[in-house]
């Protein structure tokens, strides 16, 4: 096919496996992302959130990362996602309550004004910092490798992050007690 | 022209922005942690998908121990959230008032 132009037509680009695969799973990303903080119903928001964080799971794969998208399957989809819908049945609100769950009108707009500046200014710093970008090809991260940098010059940091993981178990336990003494009662 | 970094980048830009506005809109306190976990996923991606421009693996290690503290909020908001429960019946943080001076 001689082609002079370098313009890219849509034929094209949909050739690429890539690209609407990447549309495929980003769209139903944001439509969950969004969902979820708009969503009436609180039992839903969660399951909308299961869509957006299996979406980034997916991206985290698409980059080669498969080890940090399975832990995201893991610990977000799996256990979290849980804590939220035990916390949700804990915290039971009257039925009657389901329409507070969002602010009025008047704090929505300015909400959403500020997320939509918000997004134009990192769209924007991004696509000047790698808009100019070529992919190059790569290889998938080996869990290997991972393991010994984690395991290698970040120790120190790993070791740290596991006191702060039982901390928040005691913590957790502690301030979840029945008969907790001096607690916020 | 296939996906590059500033997709990703892009993408994440846009979820956590989505956060950003959960976080202010919500006024139950279990949905606004459900928004904070999407800003800390959406910086996740931003991680790992500079990691894999700059051909580091660092990134992908900050994303694990950024997912280690988002699991350690979690826990330690539900607890509290729970305790708070218990004695207010509620779950909106705008009644929750007591430091107000």
């Amino acid at each position: 096919m001689p082609t002079l132009m370098e313009t890219v037509t849509m034929a094209d680009w949909f050739r690429e496996t890539a690209n609407w695969v990447f549309l495929l799973i980003a769209f139903p990303t944001v439509f969950g992302a969004w969902r979820t903080v708009s969503s009436d119903n609180i039992v839903r928001a969660v399951l909308y959130l299961v869509v957006a964080l299996g979406g980034t799971a997916a991206m985290f794969l698409m980059l080669g990362a498969a080890f940090i998208g399975w832990t995201v399957v893991l610990v977000y989809i799996g256990a979290v996602v849980i804590l939220f819908l035990m916390g949700i049945m804990i915290t039971r609100a009257p039925l009657g309550a389901e329409a507070k769950l969002s602010h009025g009108r008047e704090v929505k707009v300015p909400a959403a004004l500020l997320s939509g500046i918000l997004f134009a200014v990192i769209a924007g710093s991004v696509v000047d910092a790698f808009g100019a970008s070529i992919i190059r090809p790569f290889e998938p991260t080996l869990t290997t490798d991972l393991a010994n940098v984690l395991f290698g010059r970040f120790i120190i940091p790993f070791e740290v992050v596991s006191f702060v993981l039982l901390a928040a178990l005691i913590g957790g336990i502690v301030l979840a007690r029945q008969d907790d003494v001096g607690g916020l009662e | 022209m296939i996906v590059t970094t500033t997709w990703f980048l892009l993408l994440a830009a846009a979820l956590f922005s989505i956060g950003v506005a959960g976080v202010l809109i919500r006024r139950n306190a279990l949905v606004m942690f459900m928004s904070i976990e999407l800003m800390l996923n959406a910086v996740n991606l931003t991680f790992v998908a500079v990691s894999r421009e700059l051909g580091l693996i660092e990134g992908q290690v900050a994303a694990l121990f950024v997912m280690v503290v988002a699991a350690t909020e979690v826990t330690v908001g539900l607890a509290i959230v729970v305790a708070v429960f218990r004695t207010r019946a509620s779950a909106n943080v705008d009644e929750l008032a007591e430091m107000k001076g």
